[in-house]
């Protein structure tokens, strides 16, 4: 299918997206798929979630040399291959996502930025090329991601396996590591932007305006890079690339306190066309609570239904097909509007969700207490917890407790790491199994440490920021989940890979912790060196001129009355006087 | 289904925009235009602007920078030859009534900020050490190109500082400083390393004309919002901002630079004049001894604009053969997805192999008292029968 576009005397190719052949070379696969899944949320807000995957069937290993990029951005492609990169993951998160109000998000992801990267088996210096890697990212995201070093990377012994396809899983070649304190803002979005195919000029990407999408109650952007099977008989690998993004609009910031969302409201701009590399241009609107239409309403209709499980649940959803020239209408732009009618209805409450908070008072000592809940009436699930501390909170790890119902639980494995200062930050692993129906805590204790005048922040007072724990774990699913993991499948069911039929992997993020360290006061070298010099000007020096100056008796000098009667004296030959 | 592909001839038509192209381009066109153009003996221009405060009621230098790198950005300079450091986070500081935007005048009439901004040092790395190292180039080998000045001898470039200063120092996020005396001397080093042709430096500081006065390089221009013993004074607050939105001296450079086009002829004796006594408060100041050239032979476009070389040809280029890659030997084993958590694995699992080291001092020197006592209780002749 060649399209030919005529404007001013121009003739312009099109090529099909999908197959693109080379004279003499091998048919390469390149695909592009976007789409976008809207879902209303109990409490008035909405949750938008983008989601852009680009497949390029191609080797990056085995030193081949890959010149020829097209839907692929080069600036990953060059990364992936000169550092060996077998997968990453790296998210971008604004807010902290509240899951007993939201239920659980598609991709979840913890406030600030987190980077991990599983390497190539071929990798001799992991951690040198973690640095550099971290360094490129850096000027690739315009984020501060080169103050990611050894002290705040970890190396997860069980956690974080890899969500792509390979058969070792040596945790010698996995680096993890956080910046709770790392800020979002539009410069982090416009290279994101850059990288999709059709940029912000069509399809879905052209709602990401700025100026809405910072003035809501959670942002996260991530990219992911791993590789996929190419087929159901998954003899070949592709590179899949998701760039997702997650956004719950406020109902009061954004739609005035009115139950009435639009694409125009959220994103102040509506849709015209999809991308024309796209091969399936799709936007899902959650109506699994709406069945017959009673609490919401929808316009403008749309026959498509679609169903899946996500999130061990069966949700069923309304499907707008952008490449239909149909979905558009007579005015060639879709706003999507759903108005509210009745605000009746519990939300289903999530199996599992953690708290974290800090305990104590004082600035020497203090208690970390984290909590999970497992909301399942009558099951219980193993849970895998990962707690990555840094130096200066000394954790004394001999008073770490773990409690169920009162009572202690013992986990069935703990990998600790202790911190070296100034190198390496704690690292905790614990597999406990959560009791159904119940609250488990953890509590360790811990001590301040005084950090080096230079160690400090240029704004010390606000505190030091210890990052999310991370909490993953195969949780019971009420329906039956789809192991078949290359069936065509919407993009947002797909992201974690389901090997049984009765649980789904999901990974929980707990609060970040803000922590005030002994601020000693900057001032007060500036003190002492004043104080120090004027004792010495005053005391020695003193005492330096009393011993070291001569005296001359001096007359003072005459009036002018003597000093002319001096003159005259002179002249006449006597003496002064 | 079968592909159609074919290759059409538009050289023909390209042909006619082509000629107007060139037109264009020679319609600087008059004697003395051409002249100009080329006697500025620039190939590049590069501009690094500075943001040096930190905490939200210093908003106005952060709406100051992003101002400048909007003129800049306009009248041609990419975002590839610009380093943009910002101290701190104004567009989305939680403080900040409407996200994303940072006004600059107020009843938020211009969003500087805008939707296409690239910062390249952000928050705590705006440093002394920093800056003073993308100056001289002295940065480690990691860093990436964005974040990198390279600037060669045939570069123009404007740096622009804005912040909290005093007599002979320039605040840096309130915990260090930068004097006169060092900046002069990064900017020696840049003359000496060759990294620069011409260089216009404009601080917007309190009594920012000390900050110029060590200079002692060759082709510096410089420009202040005020002289020594002189506050520069802010503009105007935004009431539902709450803060002041910009400084009076970059305001009216703003104003200035907005009736700046990529093509226009205005010099650096019209710069001069930008907010006198009546608007600023403060005196302006500049400094044009170092500087070869006259002033008023300098265009305002030969910093802030970016000169683009356009070379048309109308040869074809023949592309070599595409490399081969070595077609895989089909892989007959087969991938799988791994199992997340896998929970008997992660029970049973041996703990890592720790790298062997040698024995420590400690043991070493307690084996040897072991092996003393040993022989001294027992008597030497068992010596023999051990080794």
């Amino acid at each position: 299918f060649v399209f030919i576009m005529r404007c001013n005397f121009r003739i312009v190719l099109f090529l099909p997206p999908g197959l693109y052949k080379t004279p003499g070379r091998k048919m390469q696969i390149w695909l592009f798929y976007e789409e976008l899944v809207i879902r209303p949320l109990h409490s008035g807000d909405i949750y938008a979630s983008f989601q852009f995957r680009t497949v390029w069937e191609t080797d990056f290993m085995r030193g081949n040399k890959v010149s020829h990029y097209r839907l692929f951005p080069k600036s990953l492609g060059q990364v992936i291959s000169k550092f060996s990169v077998r997968e990453l993951h790296i998210s971008f998160t604004q807010g902290y996502w509240r899951t007993m109000q939201w239920g659980q998000p598609f991709q979840p992801s913890p406030p600030g930025a987190e980077l991990w990267v599983w390497f190539q088996d071929s990798v001799t210096d992991v951690d040198g090329t973690w640095k550099e890697l971290t360094n490129v990212l850096s000027g690739i995201f315009c984020a501060s991601l080169n103050f990611i070093d050894s002290t705040n990377t970890v190396q997860p012994s069980a956690s974080f396996k890899p969500l792509g396809i390979g058969n070792e899983t040596d945790h010698r070649f996995l680096r993890y590591a956080t910046l709770p304190r790392e800020i979002v803002c539009t410069e982090n979005l416009t290279p994101w932007k850059k990288l999709l195919p059709c940029g912000s000029k069509a399809g879905l990407a052209v709602l990401l305006k700025s100026e809405k999408l910072f003035h809501s109650s959670f942002h996260s952007q991530a990219v992911h890079i791993r590789p996929v099977c190419q087929d159901w008989q998954c003899k070949t690998t592709s590179w899949e690339l998701r760039q997702t993004l997650n956004v719950v609009f406020d109902l009061h910031n954004s739609a005035q306190g009115k139950r009435e969302w639009s694409l125009f409201k959220m994103f102040s701009r509506t849709l015209t066309e999809a991308c024309p590399l796209a091969s399936s241009s799709k936007i899902y609107i959650d109506i699994t609570d709406n069945p017959q239409g009673e609490q919401f309403e929808v316009s403008p209709a749309t026959p498509l239904l679609s169903q899946a499980v996500v999130l061990g649940d069966r949700r069923t959803f309304s499907v707008y097909d952008l490449t239909q020239q149909i979905t558009f209408g007579t005015v060639r732009s879709l706003n999507l509007l759903i108005r509210w009618k009745s605000s009746e209805g519990d939300m289903l409450r999530p199996l599992l969700h953690a708290e974290r908070y800090v305990a104590g008072y004082g600035l020497q000592t203090g208690e970390i207490h984290t909590l999970m809940y497992n909301n399942h009436p009558y099951r219980s699930f193993p849970v895998l917890l990962l707690d990555s501390v840094p130096w200066y909170l000394r954790l004394y790890i001999h008073t770490l407790t773990v409690t169920s119902k009162g009572k202690d639980n013992k986990p069935s494995y703990i990998h600790y790491q202790p911190s070296k200062d100034r190198l390496r930050p704690h690292l905790l692993e614990m597999l406990v199994q959560l009791p159904p129906n119940s609250v488990t805590e953890v509590t360790v204790q811990f001590e301040r440490a005084l950090l080096k005048w230079t160690e400090y922040t240029p704004d010390p007072n606000h505190g030091f920021y210890v990052g999310s724990s991370v909490i993953s774990s195969l949780v019971p699913s009420i329906v039956a989940m789809d192991t078949n993991s290359t069936r065509e499948r919407p993009l947002f069911s797909s992201f974690f890979p389901c090997k049984e039929e009765s649980s789904y992997f999901v990974r929980v993020y707990t609060e970040p912790l803000l922590v005030n360290l002994p601020t000693p006061d900057f001032s007060m070298p500036y003190n002492v060196i004043c104080l120090t010099c004027t004792v010495v000007a005053v005391g020695y020096g003193s005492l330096y001129n009393l011993l070291t100056r001569s005296f001359q008796i001096e007359e003072p000098s005459p009036g002018l009355a003597k000093r002319i009667a001096n003159i005259i004296r002179k002249m006449r030959g006597v003496p002064p006087l | 289904p079968p592909i159609v592909l074919f290759y059409v001839e538009f050289e023909r038509k390209c042909r006619s925009h082509v000629s107007l192209l060139c037109c264009h381009a020679s319609c600087f066109g008059d004697e003395d235009n051409a002249g100009q153009f080329f006697s500025s003996g620039h190939t590049n221009n590069w501009a690094v602007l500075v943001c040096t405060s930190r905490f939200w009621f210093n908003y106005r230098h952060v709406a100051n920078t992003l101002s400048v790198y909007r003129s800049v950005k306009r009248l041609g300079i990419p975002d590839s030859h610009i380093v943009l450091m910002l101290a701190d986070d104004m567009a989305c500081n939680h403080r900040n009534p409407k996200p994303a935007t940072v006004f600059s005048h107020k009843n938020m009439e211009l969003n500087v900020y805008g939707d296409d901004v690239e910062v390249d040092y952000r928050g705590y790395e705006v440093t002394v050490e920093n800056f003073l190292r993308v100056l001289t180039g002295r940065l480690p080998p990691s860093t990436p190109r964005s974040k990198r000045l390279l600037s060669d001898d045939r570069s123009n470039i404007l740096i622009y500082l804005t912040g909290h200063g005093g007599n002979g120092f320039l605040k840096f996020q309130d915990s260090e400083e930068i004097s006169n005396v060092e900046l002069a001397d990064a900017f020696e080093q840049m003359w000496q390393k060759r990294r620069y042709n011409e260089l216009l430096f404009i601080i917007d500081t309190c009594q920012g004309a000390s900050m110029y006065e060590r200079f002692y390089s060759p082709n510096l221009m410089a420009l202040a919002s005020s002289q020594v013993g002189e506050d520069s004074l802010s503009h105007q607050p935004d009431l539902a901002i709450g803060v002041h939105l910009m400084d009076r001296y970059t305001f009216y450079l703003l104003e200035f630079l907005e009736d700046i086009h990529p093509a226009s002829k205005t010099n650096m004796n019209d710069l001069f004049k930008v907010c006198p006594k009546s608007q600023c408060v403060s005196t302006p100041g500049h400094r044009t001894d170092l500087f070869l050239r006259d002033p008023g032979s300098v265009l305002i476009t030969d910093f802030f604009g970016s000169v683009r070389k356009v070379e048309i040809t109308m040869e074809t280029i023949n592309l070599t053969d595409p490399i081969n890659p070595v077609n895989g030997e089909l892989q007959i084993r087969k991938y799988s997805y791994v199992d997340q958590l896998p929970v008997s694995e992660i029970i049973h699992q041996k703990p890592k192999q720790k790298d062997w080291h040698p024995p420590d001092g400690f043991i070493l020197g307690l084996w040897t008292l072991i092996l003393l006592v040993f022989f001294k209780l027992y008597g030497m002749k068992h010596l023999k029968h051990i080794f």
